[in-house]
């Protein structure tokens, strides 16, 4: 019974709750086009967030992996016919069987190494993207077909909104059970110190292969999702920029917080559309506030946020 | 042939000083607080901007040069000094998400200040081609090389036998020892901060004649910077020095004689080959990790 | 550090407010809204910026001296960043949001792509700002576009190679979408043309030196010519480059280097080099009774009284795109969408800065290739060669 009661299982049923409520509230399919947007980069931040907040491993080319999702459901569907569900799990697959492979050497490397390694594996995979022309059309992209499934169609934005809205759904669920299982629990331990947990006899490096395995497919299945939904994809989406990006959600949203990785990417997505009232200013603003909110709340906004109201609450019944 | 590798070489090393001027910011500001500043491309953009502004608004071009160096090594402190100390203790990533938005901030404020095109600077001694073995040398690449090696010897007398840069060195080592040792850690970190922008603001007059100015040069500048002193082993100056040279000459070489479409991939290769191999990079020797 | 459930509250709240702040929808006046999504910033800004620019300075002479039928004409700009996603986005946000009647913009070919999808579904008028002929190339209902094509400028430049018996070409391409569909239709016209390419090179974003590059080129057996593919801070490089180390053949660039940017950063390097542009840009050598002559003219005054800053032919792309949906409009008598469509497409001779438009339903550029003409730097400005 208690676990049924877990604080986790009232996240998630209030992630459910908003995501079902929020059609009561957007008004046009821009809406639902921005909240699709943030519903897939919270997908690929909830994964990264047990890279970064729970394993303690900075990665600088999760762009990478979602570009690579990407370019394996347009490349298969769009010039092989494959059926997009297919070509999902492929990309999938394949991220996957390449992040393992590459994680034993990387995930040795430690701090600033290793945000090194990631990086030029993020970039490595951008320059292949870009050059390859034949295969992925160049900087200048590709169109991908639309997502068919069972014989439906997924199109117009009610239903990219309920599909994302599922997967980032049960992303987070199994995410949740994920730190709650002995793996998490070992993970919090390799965050804390390595050598220790290395001593009471946790697999260190075995962990870290296994949530860094995870964290790029979950990049890469939102990937595949976001190509089909936008119809069109190019090689920006494995920039270093977007790696940044991406890491920087999970920070602002809060590190070690699967609920903070989804508000940050929430954050991070409707920011630049509510600084276009900035006109010649957006950059400007937009870097002052990611420096101002990190500076302020550098735990991140939903740890931060969260302590105040404790606090309030703390306080108000004293 | 030869003719072909010397111009390569010519063109790697160059390169290569400015990554490695670059790549010296990164293992400075490292040093002393253990930050990643990736606004260190953005010093070279800043220099290179506000000189070529003021040459173009009829400043003495010595001055202009001076000025634009400045400007880096004061906005540099404004960082530490209202965006990295306000935030002393927080996390390793934390601070270099604040550094990231510190450079959008920096290319935004130059956008707005110096517009969205691109400048050139005059060469400080002329575009007249020098021929060595066959290869043409421009004489900025000699500005670059030598004061690049000015700047090398400089910082080691300054690290070695003045009461500042000994200070930098013993913080770098262990902060807390150094504090209790009565160094100003704070001032130390300031000082870094000065210090890489002041290399970074010099790298940015320098190749301001050849890069050319606009408001995001310093972008993948900063990269290779990076790279440069990850190569070498963060934290060791002469390392990155090592390191931005490598990568410079690797990219020319990769491009003269291999493939110009894969130049970039692989000085990313070489590192991540480096990196495992050695993963502490070339000159990181074997580290101890504080438990 | 789990979430507790104190959370759902702030999480809610949060979206709420966050969707809401950007709520603010416009008065329902009657102007005409026009809607642009450009490369304002980014790598694009070289291309994005001028055309921003011409279109506020048009937008307000245009309601300065009464607006359209009456009308006046609401500009909604909104900056990419270069980025194709958020262009989709952006556009999402013209249609639904903003409720324009018609979109310029696309700086770049992939922007443009990346919307085309949305905009047939919507129905809307779209002009494009982008070279690749594939924007028009089958036709698509709703779509436009006013710069030459890419493949039009590599033919203008073969032909000018073929007329000084330069047969065999050395080509040297950015890492951008602009650059790589210079090189792509440069390598699939050369054998029609009679030419072949001996050397084919690329360089990366943000490099600042090609001298490796040149030096391969410079090896090719039998080099003639030098073709640059690339547009920015780069054009410049390589003119400075290609003097370094004495490339010693006639040297080629795009409508990518068309601006005065170019010259200036080449400090005395750009000498020489021939590139196919927009007759705009040498709007003081056109003759007296050229057709274009009072438009150009009339267009450069335009921006550089109001900018202080010399045209590129870029901007030169907005203000046709912007005068052709307008002109659409006044014909249309309103701003009813299917008929301003129709009316894009029966535009018929419009005089514009890019040339001659005649559109048709199989033809939606209809730029006359007879305005777009080979230039050389001469003693740092642009001489027009016949």
């Amino acid at each position: 019974m208690a676990s049924l009661w877990q604080p986790r299982t009232g996240g998630l049923l209030a992630l459910a709750g908003v995501v079902a409520g929020l059609p009561l509230i957007l008004p046009n399919a821009f809406y639902y086009d921005v909240a699709i947007l943030v519903g897939i980069n919270a997908t690929v931040c909830v994964g990264l967030n047990l890279l970064i907040g729970y394993a303690g491993q900075i990665s600088l080319g999760h762009a990478g992996f979602f570009a690579l999702g990407a370019y394996a459901s347009a490349i298969l569907t769009g010039d092989h016919g494959w059926p997009p569900l297919a070509a999902l799990a492929a990309g999938a697959v394949g991220v996957g069987v390449l992040s393992f492979v590459l994680a034993q050497p990387i995930l040795k490397l430690k701090g600033h190494y290793l945000a090194m390694g990631t990086l030029g594996l993020g970039i490595i995979i951008s320059i292949v993207l870009n050059q390859e022309a034949g295969l992925t059309g160049g900087p200048d992209g590709m169109p991908v077909p639309s997502l068919r499934a069972l014989g439906h169609t997924v199109a117009g934005e009610h239903a990219w909104y309920a599909l994302v809205g599922l997967v980032l759904i049960v992303s987070v669920w199994l995410t949740l059970n994920l730190i709650d299982s002995p793996v998490g629990r070992a993970l919090q331990a390799v965050h804390g110190s390595e050598s220790a947990a290395a001593l009471t006899g946790v697999d260190v490096i075995r962990y870290k292969v296994l949530v860094f395995v995870v964290s790029a497919v979950l990049a890469s299945l939102a990937g595949s999702l976001f190509a089909h939904y936008a119809g069109f994809i190019t090689p920006a989406e494995a920039s270093f920029a977007r790696s940044i990006e991406l890491v920087t959600m999970v920070v602002l949203g809060g590190m070690a917080s699967t609920f903070g990785a989804v508000v940050g990417a929430a954050v991070l997505t409707i920011l630049p559309q509510a600084l276009t009232a900035f006109q010649d200013f957006k950059m400007l603003v937009f870097g002052a506030v990611l420096m101002g909110t990190m500076i302020f709340l550098r735990k991140g906004l939903v740890p931060t946020l969260a302590g105040l109201i404790r606090n309030r609450m703390r306080s108000g019944r004293a | 042939m030869s003719a072909d590798f010397l111009q390569f070489l010519f063109s790697g090393i160059t390169q290569g000083a400015c990554y490695a001027l670059v790549g010296l910011g990164f293992s400075i500001i490292y040093n002393a607080s253990q930050v990643i500043n990736f606004a260190q491309g953005e010093f070279v953009m800043i220099a290179g901007m506000a000189a070529v502004a003021l040459i173009d608004a009829g400043a003495p071009f010595v001055l202009a040069l001076a000025a634009g160096v400045a400007l880096t090594v004061v906005v540099g402190v404004a960082l530490e000094k209202f965006a990295i100390e306000p935030a002393r203790n927080a996390s390793v990533v934390t601070l270099i998400i604040i550094t990231i938005g510190a450079s959008i901030f920096l290319r935004g404020a130059a956008e707005l200040l110096g517009g969205r095109g691109f400048r050139s600077m005059p060469a400080f001694s002329g575009n007249e081609p020098i021929v060595i073995g066959g290869a043409a040398l421009l004489p900025q690449s000699l500005w670059v090389l030598g004061v690049t090696v000015v700047i090398i010897f400089a910082l080691g007398r300054f690290f070695n036998s003045t009461m500042h840069g000994k200070a930098m060195l013993a913080t770098a080592y262990n902060p807390v020892m150094a504090q209790l040792m009565g160094i100003n850690t704070r001032l130390v970190l300031s000082l870094s901060f000065a210090l890489a922008a002041l290399l970074g603001g010099i790298a940015g007059v320098l190749i301001a004649p050849l890069s050319l100015t606009y408001s995001t040069v310093g972008v993948m500048l900063g990269l290779k910077g990076f790279c440069a002193a990850i190569l070498g082993g963060l934290g060791k100056p002469m390392g990155a020095i090592a390191g931005g040279l490598l990568v410079g000459v690797s990219e020319a070489m990769t491009a003269g004689y291999l493939s110009s479409a894969y130049k970039d991939a692989v000085a990313f290769v070489i590192i991540l080959v480096v990196l495992v191999v050695l993963p502490g990079g070339l000159f990181g020797g074997r580290s101890v990790e504080r438990v | 550090m789990h979430a507790r459930p104190s959370f759902r509250w702030l999480i809610a709240a949060f979206t709420i407010v966050a969707l809401a702040a950007s709520a603010v929808t416009a008065s329902a006046a009657e102007p005409i809204r026009l809607g642009a999504f450009l490369a304002v910033t980014g790598k694009g800004a070289f291309l994005g910026d001028p055309e921003k620019k011409t279109l506020e300075t048009y937008v307000e002479k245009v309601n300065g001296e009464g607006g359209v039928l009456g009308r006046k004409v609401e500009l909604i700009v909104y900056d990419t960043g270069s980025e194709a996603k958020e262009a989709l986005t952006f556009v999402k946000r013209l249609i639904e949001q903003d409720k324009v009647d018609a979109i310029i913009g696309g700086t770049s070919t992939g922007e443009t792509m990346a919307v085309i999808r949305e905009v047939e579904a919507a129905a809307v008028p779209f002009i494009s700002l982008a070279g690749g002929a594939e924007i028009v190339e089958p036709v698509k209902k709703w779509v436009f576009k006013t710069p030459h094509t890419d493949r039009l400028a590599v033919e203008k430049l073969f032909t000018d190679m073929k007329a000084r018996g330069l047969t065999k070409i050395g080509i040297l391409s950015g890492p951008g979408g602009f650059d790589k569909s210079c090189r792509t239709n440069a390598m699939a016209l050369a054998p029609a043309k009679g030419l072949a390419i001996v050397a084919d090179e690329t360089h990366g974003a943000g490099d600042t030196d090609m001298t490796p590059q040149l030096t391969r080129i410079k090896g090719a057996p039998g080099l003639q010519a030098f073709l640059y593919c690339g547009f920015g801070a780069p054009t410049s490089i390589v003119a400075k480059n290609v003097r370094q180390i004495g490339l010693g053949v006639p040297h080629y660039q795009t409508h990518g280097s068309a601006s005065m940017s170019f010259i200036q950063g080449a400090e005395g390097a750009a000498e020489g080099v021939r590139l196919p542009a927009a007759a705009l840009l040498v709007v003081d050598q056109l003759p007296a009774d050229h057709p274009q002559k009072a438009v150009a003219t009339a267009y450069r005054d335009a921006y550089t009284e109001r900018y202080k800053e010399p045209i590129s032919t870029f901007g030169g792309h907005a203000y046709d795109g912007l005068f052709i949906v307008l002109e659409a409009i006044k014909r249309a008598g309103g701003t009813d969408k299917a008929k301003v469509r129709d009316e894009i497409e029966k535009t018929n001779r419009f005089i514009g800065a890019d040339g001659i438009f005649t559109m048709s339903p199989t033809d939606h550029l209809g730029l006359d290739t007879a305005s777009f003409v080979m230039v050389e730097v001469k003693d740092g400005t642009w001489l027009l060669l016949n």
